[in-house]
Order: structure tokens, then C-alpha cells, then sequence
């Protein structure tokens, strides 16, 4: 007698605890072997693109903190790059100090967030996930401190930021700072040698640099693979030619070395802000430009930030009216996802969690 | 005329039964003392399995709100105790959804066959000196045979629920359940071995050593065991919730979801409390006479504890991860412990069979030696063998990108 098989056909998601939002993918399972993935999205989608149009080149800050909701920071700084180079302005050190702060800080809670999910996947119930949000939570208190909002801050303007510091942001800074430091090597020293953990993910859904340039991909994922490609590095914006850091490399292309980089990766942050907090001196925090700017017709900018989870792309072009013409948005959680094939088949269902979880998609950019 | 249990009765050793029995069978006819004393004696068990739940979930939410920086629930009277009261209520008064194409009958069983094993084992457990309901002479084979039934339950949950999760989950549970039984049960023929006898009255009565020092091995490999046959952390693939959802309890809602739950939580606390008869030596301790329940009760919670630190603790195994865990690992110290064990007793009993205390300190010397190597010899054997599917990074040049570095 012969056991008749068949593969089943699983829509995970959009309703699925570990889909990161509404993120789905209809998977074909051999048993539990992955054996096709068809990614669908756009349940999310709110025409952020469509709307910048229809605002003028300040309120489309706004926008951008809606893309990636856990790194609005770096939103702002990428979409008011782009805006400066359109009108060919430089914002004054002060301003552009407090950016790399602040884009630096929300690149810690956002890491914390995917090192956070990523565990969970892994099916620690919680504890490294509230660890991670304890952490998270001070810096939305700072932030909170900087410009009266948490998640959707549009603290940056284009030509500098919003409003200086208050004087009591700095010393709850270094409190932070002191404090943070101890909980997160708690943090490293629960996560980065748990064996359970390195026996769940290394060697797991590797993507070697070839593939992972062919597919654009960018970020902690391209970084993991081995590419030594930062644009922090590669083109220093703000004040990132002003301080000094490493660019970790991944050497196994795996799902550890993606969760690993991350990790050093705030490590990395917290020295850029030391550096910042000493280097930072007074001065104007904004350029004096008009209330609706009117960049010249017919010219355009590309601007780009190493945000917390790729490039983040502003691409604008201007008429000369009061909005842009077009905006156009390269969203690195979206082309991250093209290697999503690449990453699932071959692997078990309980990989395919993880493995989403390792190159930390966040929904409202993918969709915008 | 009153009744008299006779002496030989499996039920006759039970104070309480006997003392309802004897109160009864003076007004009324015996069979029908027989019939009230075990239905009093049924409704304290099913009541105390029901209500250790609802303990169990409350003290659960609280300690993992404690391991993770949170409070927990503390709204709902002295410390959140009556948070259970209103999940239940809440889940009662929910709406009894059946999804189509389910399997009506099957899938309406499953919340009774998940509760009534857990039920009918604590018949056997002794909560204090003689209150065991029957002493079987029999006792750890009713218990392991009772709760096989648990691994039906949860695949025809999974069967009829017509959910691909649930069927993942239920795959994935009867794999490993089959699995950890074969341990455990190994794990547990020490334990009968030392104590020569199967009741879990005399195995009590046997630890002059509480057995988790007299044979940490089986200690060891029963707790693995247990978490993955009650689907808990780092084995509950079975309901993997970053995974598959819920697993097998998916499609579940309202009253069915509460007594799968109330089977979930209350399992955990029937499997402490045999694990505290089994190898903490039970209701044994100081005053037992008087103080044995206190006793059996701080034991059992020890155990209920360690399982919440399990769970607060562990990311979760694949399911090949499991597997080998069990074939590769567990089962070889199971057997490890089995034979040395059985040369021990086979060396030290005395003429009368009976192993003295000194025997036993003895035997706790040699296997807690026995564990350490056994565990650091079989540990290092599988190391390489769990990771499944390693592969070894290349060097790669990419043409044309001058700034890889592939270290």
C-alpha cells in the first residue's frame, strides 16, 4: 500500500502573530519543508507617495513618519536630505549634530524592536521583548523631551530640525546612555551565546553577497551577507564624516549573523552618540528659509540615509510649486523582501518565522 | 448496622473516603455509601484539578510578568487573584463558534478527553498521608497510561478542526508526544526499580532520599520529558504561537477554549504534583502527619515554578531539534540511568530487599557522578549532529564591487 502525499497550499498571514502587520504569503508545504512562496502585500498601502503631492515640502515630513513607524527619525532625516539638495541648502553643524543623535537613537529602538520580534519568533515567550522595550521606552521619553511626540515625531525640518533641545535633554541623555549600556550587555550576554538560539539560526536560510546585490538589498540584511556597505560610510551625510565608527560584517550570511549585526550594531550607535554629545556646540539649529519653499522648476534630488533596516530613498522632483512634483520613495523593507524566495524554500515552517523576523520587514514601508 | 470497607480494598487505606463511607452506611444501604463517598471524594478531586488550574494561570501570568518587567494582572482582587474568574466568565458568555467542515462530534469531544485524563490521575497521587482515592498497586502505570490519551485528544483536534495550522499542530504534537513517552517512561523504571513497587504511596514511603538527589538522571530527563509532552517551552511546537498560530487549539473558542486551557494549566499542575510524589518524596517532610498537604503543596509549587522559569527563559526548538533531543539524547540517559540504577539495586539491596538510607546516600553519590558525565559524554555526541543542515560559507568575489569583504 502506498501512502498518498500532497503538498498544502497555507495562506500565512495577513492575520498571523509573526507577519510583522499585514504581510502575506501564500506558502506551499511539503509536510514542513517550504517548497513555494508567493509574497502578496499592499493591505496596507495609503498612497503616501500620491499624497506628498498634495502637501507642500514641509508637511510631507509628517508623511514619512508613517513609512516605518518604529524609525521615524531616520525618515525625516532621509526626506529632509533630499529636500536641502532640491533646494541646494546645507543646515547649520548644530542641526545637523542633533539629527545624527537622534536618527542614531531611533536606530537603537528600532534594532531593539527587530532583535526583540526576532527572539520572539524564536519562541522565547516575551522576556528579551520587553527587555528590548524597556530600553525602547527611554528613548521614546527623549524623544517625547525633543518634540512633545513618541512615535511620530517630525523633529526634523528641512533645513535643520524642529526646535533646539531643552536643557534637561542632555542629562537625561547620559542617564539613558548609563543605564542603557548595562541593560543591553544584559541583553547580549542572555541572547548572543544562548544555544538554543545559535542552534535555531546559524547556517539557517543564508543569502551570499552575490544574491543579496543582485536583489538590491541593503542594510544590517547586505551587511550580514558579508558586504562591507554602509552609506554613512559610503557618502557621510550630517555630521557622519564627524564621528567614528565600525561597520559590522556578517562572515555566514545567516539568519545569526542578520540577528549578530544588529546587535553590534547599537553597540555601534551608542558610540556615535557619545561622540556627538561631545562634539555638539552651540549654535542655530535652522536654517531661516521661507515658510512654503518653492524649489526651483525642473530640478530634482535623490536623498539617502542608512536607515535602520537598508537605504531609504527620497527621490524628488520639483515644477516649482509649493509640493513636489513627484516623491518617490525606495523603501528598504520592501526590496529587502525581494530575496524572500531565496530565504524561504528549502527551509521549515519554523525557519520561514525566523527568517521574516531576520530581515526585519516593517509594513507601512513596504506598502507605503 | 453499618459498613465495613473491607481491608484488602484499594479504597480502604483512604481516611477520608472511609470516614464519609462509615458516617453514610449507617442510615443508608452500603452500595449506596459506596456510590456518595466516591462521588464526594470525586467532587473534591475534580474541584481541586479545576481550581489548581485557575491558580496555575494567574501564577503564571504573574511570574512571567515579573521575569519580563511587567506587573502582571493585579486589577482584579488581592493581587489580580480573580483574573481567572473573569477570563472565565468572559470566555463563557463568548459566542461557540464550530468552523465549517469541521468534524461536529469529534470536535466537541476533545475539551472532555483533554480534561478527564488529567482527572483520573490525580486518583492515584497522595496528597497527604493516605488521601490518595485508590492506592493502586498499580499506580505510575495508570498514570502513564492515562495520560497517553491526552495525545488522541489533541490529534483529533487537529484532525477535525479542517485548519492547516491545526493540523500542523496536531502533526507536530503526536510526533513528539510518541516521542518523550519512551524516555520518560525509562526514566520513571528507576524510580519503581528503587522504591519496589509501582503505588505512588510507597514510593513516597520509599524516599528516606527524596529520589531528584538519589537519581538526578531520571529527575532530569522526566522534567525534559514532561515539558514536551505538556507542549511547553522550549518543545511547545505543538502550539507555537509565532509558528502556527495556537497549533491544534486554533479553531477553539468560548467554553471549548476554556477547558482546553483549564486541561493546559491544570496539567501542568497534575504533572508537578506527580513529579513532587515521584522525586521530591511526596507529602514526606516534617509533621507529615499532620503537615503533609502544606508540604505537598510547597513541592508541587516548586515544580509549577520551574516549568513558568522554563517558559520565561527558553526560545523554542525545531521540530527536528526535538526529535533528535529525545532519540539522541534523552533516551541514551535514560538508559544510562536504567542499567546503573539496576547494578545498584541489584549490588546494595540487603537480604530483606529493602535499600537502607545509607544505600541510598550511596546510590546519590554514584549518580550524581553518573549525570555529570553521562549528560557532558552524550551532550558533546549530538553537539554537531543537532544543527541540521549546516552549510559552510565560500569566499565570494563579486566582479565589479570593489568594496566586499567577506571575512
Amino acid at each position: 500500500m502506498t501512502i498518498r502525499t500532497e503538498p498544502m497550499t497555507v495562506n500565512v498571514g495577513p492575520q498571523h502573530p509573526s507577519t510583522h502587520g499585514v504581510f502575506r504569503v501564500r506558502i506551499t508545504f511539503d509536510g514542513e519543508d517550504i517548497v513555494e512562496v508567493e509574497p502578496v502585500f499592499g493591505y496596507l498601502h495609503r498612497g503616501t507617495e500620491k499624497l506628498a503631492e498634495e502637501r507642500n515640502y514641509v508637511q510631507v515630513v509628517t508623511l514619512t513618519d508613517r513609512l516605518d513607524y518604529t524609525s521615524s527619525m531616520i525618515n525625516n532625516q532621509a526626506y529632509c536630505l533630499a529636500v536641502e539638495k532640491l533646494l541646494g541648502v546645507e543646515p547649520p553643524p548644530r542641526a545637523r549634530y542633533l539629527r545624527t543623535l537622534t536618527a542614531e537613537l531611533q536606530r537603537i529602538a528600532s534594532h531593539l524592536i527587530a532583535v526583540g520580534f526576532f527572539v520572539q519568533e524564536l519562541g522565547a515567550f516575551g522576556t528579551p521583548l520587553m527587555y528590548g522595550f524597556r530600553s525602547r521606552e527611554r528613548i521614546l521619553e527623549l524623544f517625547e523631551m525633543l518634540c512633545g511626540a513618541r512615535i511620530t515625531v517630525s523633529y526634523m525640518r528641512p533645513g535643520g530640525v524642529f526646535a533646539d533641545a531643552p536643557r534637561d535633554f542632555w542629562p537625561a541623555l547620559n542617564r539613558f546612555l548609563e543605564d542603557f549600556e548595562d541593560e543591553f550587555a544584559e541583553m547580549e550576554q542572555l541572547l548572543l551565546e544562548n544555544e538554543i538560539l545559535m542552534i535555531r539560526t546559524r547556517g539557517v536560510s543564508p543569502i551570499p553577497p552575490e544574491v543579496a546585490i543582485n536583489n538590491s538589498v541593503s542594510g544590517p540584511v547586505l551587511r550580514a551577507s558579508g558586504v562591507n556597505w554602509d552609506w554613512r560610510k559610503q557618502e557621510p551625510y550630517d555630521a557622519y564624516d564627524q564621528v567614528e565608527f565600525d561597520v559590522p560584517i556578517g562572515s555566514n550570511w545567516d539568519n545569526y549573523d542578520r540577528f549578530w549585526v544588529r546587535i553590534q550594531e547599537v553597540r555601534q550607535s551608542i558610540r556615535i552618540i557619545k561622540q556627538c554629545i561631545a562634539q555638539i556646540e552651540p549654535g542655530p539649529v535652522r536654517l531661516d528659509l521661507p515658510l512654503v519653499l518653492r524649489p526651483e522648476a525642473g530640478r530634482e534630488a535623490y536623498g539617502r540615509v542608512e536607515a535602520s533596516k537598508g537605504e531609504l530613498g527620497f527621490y524628488l522632483v520639483s515644477d516649482g510649486g509649493i509640493s513636489p512634483y513627484r516623491c518617490k520613495i525606495r523603501s528598504p523593507s520592501l526590496i529587502n523582501l525581494t530575496v524572500i524566495e531565496r530565504l524561504l524554500v528549502g527551509w521549515k515552517l519554523a525557519d520561514m518565522i525566523v527568517s521574516l523576523g531576520s530581515i526585519d520587514i516593517n509594513m507601512g514601508e513596504v506598502d507605503r | 448496622m453499618s459498613c465495613q470497607l473491607a481491608s484488602d480494598s484499594i479504597l480502604y487505606a483512604n481516611g477520608i473516603y472511609r470516614l464519609v463511607y462509615e458516617i453514610v452506611g449507617v442510615v443508608l444501604p452500603c452500595w449506596v455509601a459506596y456510590a456518595i463517598a466516591g462521588l464526594v471524594f470525586a467532587f473534591i478531586l475534580v474541584n481541586a484539578v479545576l481550581l489548581g488550574a485557575a491558580v496555575i494561570t494567574w501564577g503564571e501570568r504573574r511570574v512571567l510578568g515579573r521575569f519580563q518587567n511587567r506587573v502582571g494582572p493585579n486589577r482584579w482582587g488581592p493581587f489580580g487573584l480573580f483574573q481567572p474568574v473573569a477570563d472565565l466568565v468572559k470566555l463563557l458568555t463568548k459566542e461557540d463558534l464550530r468552523p465549517e467542515g469541521s468534524d461536529r462530534v469529534v470536535f466537541s469531544l476533545v475539551p472532555v478527553l483533554m480534561v478527564a485524563p488529567l482527572i483520573l490521575m490525580t486518583a492515584v497521587v497522595p496528597f497527604a498521608k493516605n488521601t490518595a482515592l485508590a492506592s493502586l498497586n498499580v499506580g505510575v502505570l495508570f498514570i502513564l497510561a492515562v495520560s497517553s490519551i491526552t495525545s488522541v485528544a489533541i490529534f483529533m483536534a487537529g484532525w477535525s478542526s479542517n485548519n492547516r495550522y491545526a493540523m500542523f499542530g496536531a502533526a507536530r504534537a503526536v510526533a513528539v508526544l510518541i516521542s518523550y513517552e519512551i524516555p520518560v517512561v525509562l526514566s520513571l523504571l528507576g524510580v519503581v526499580m528503587v522504591a519496589a513497587s509501582m503505588s505512588l504511596g510507597t514510593i513516597v514511603a520509599a524516599q528516606a532520599l527524596p529520589f531528584f538527589l538519589v537519581q538526578p538522571l531520571a529527575f532530569f530527563v522526566f522534567m525534559a520529558g514532561m515539558s514536551a509532552e505538556l507542549n511547553r517551552s522550549p518543545f511547545d511546537v505543538a502550539e507555537a504561537e509565532s509558528e502556527i498560530i495556537a497549533g491544534y487549539h486554533t479553531e477553539y473558542s468560548g467554553v471549548r477554549f476554556a477547558l482546553i486551557q483549564a486541561a493546559e494549566f491544570g496539567g501542568v499542575g497534575v504533572v508537578a504534583a506527580i513529579a513532587a510524589t515521584l522525586f521530591l518524596g511526596g507529602w514526606s517532610g516534617p509533621w507529615s502527619e499532620y503537615l503533609g498537604w502544606l508540604w505537598f503543596l510547597i513541592k508541587t509549587g516548586i515544580i509549577v515554578f520551574l516549568f513558568i522559569w522554563f517558559r520565561a527563559t527558553y526560545p523554542r526548538l525545531r521540530i527536528d531539534q526535538i526529535m533528535a533531543f529525545s532519540w539522541k539524547f534523552l533516551l541514551p540517559l535514560a538508559m544510562v540511568n536504567l542499567v546503573v540504577v539496576t547494578l545498584e539495586v541489584f549490588l546494595l539491596r540487603g537480604d530483606e530487599g529493602v535499600l537502607t538510607h545509607t544505600d541510598l546516600a550511596i546510590m546519590a553519590a554514584i549518580n550524581l557522578a553518573v549525570t555529570a558525565i553521562s549528560i557532558a559524554v552524550f551532550g558533546n555526541l549530538i553537539k554537531d549532529r543537532v544543527t541540521f543542515r549546516t552549510r559552510q560559507p565560500q569566499q565570494v568575489v563579486v566582479p565589479g564591487v570593489s568594496t566586499i569583504e567577506v571575512s
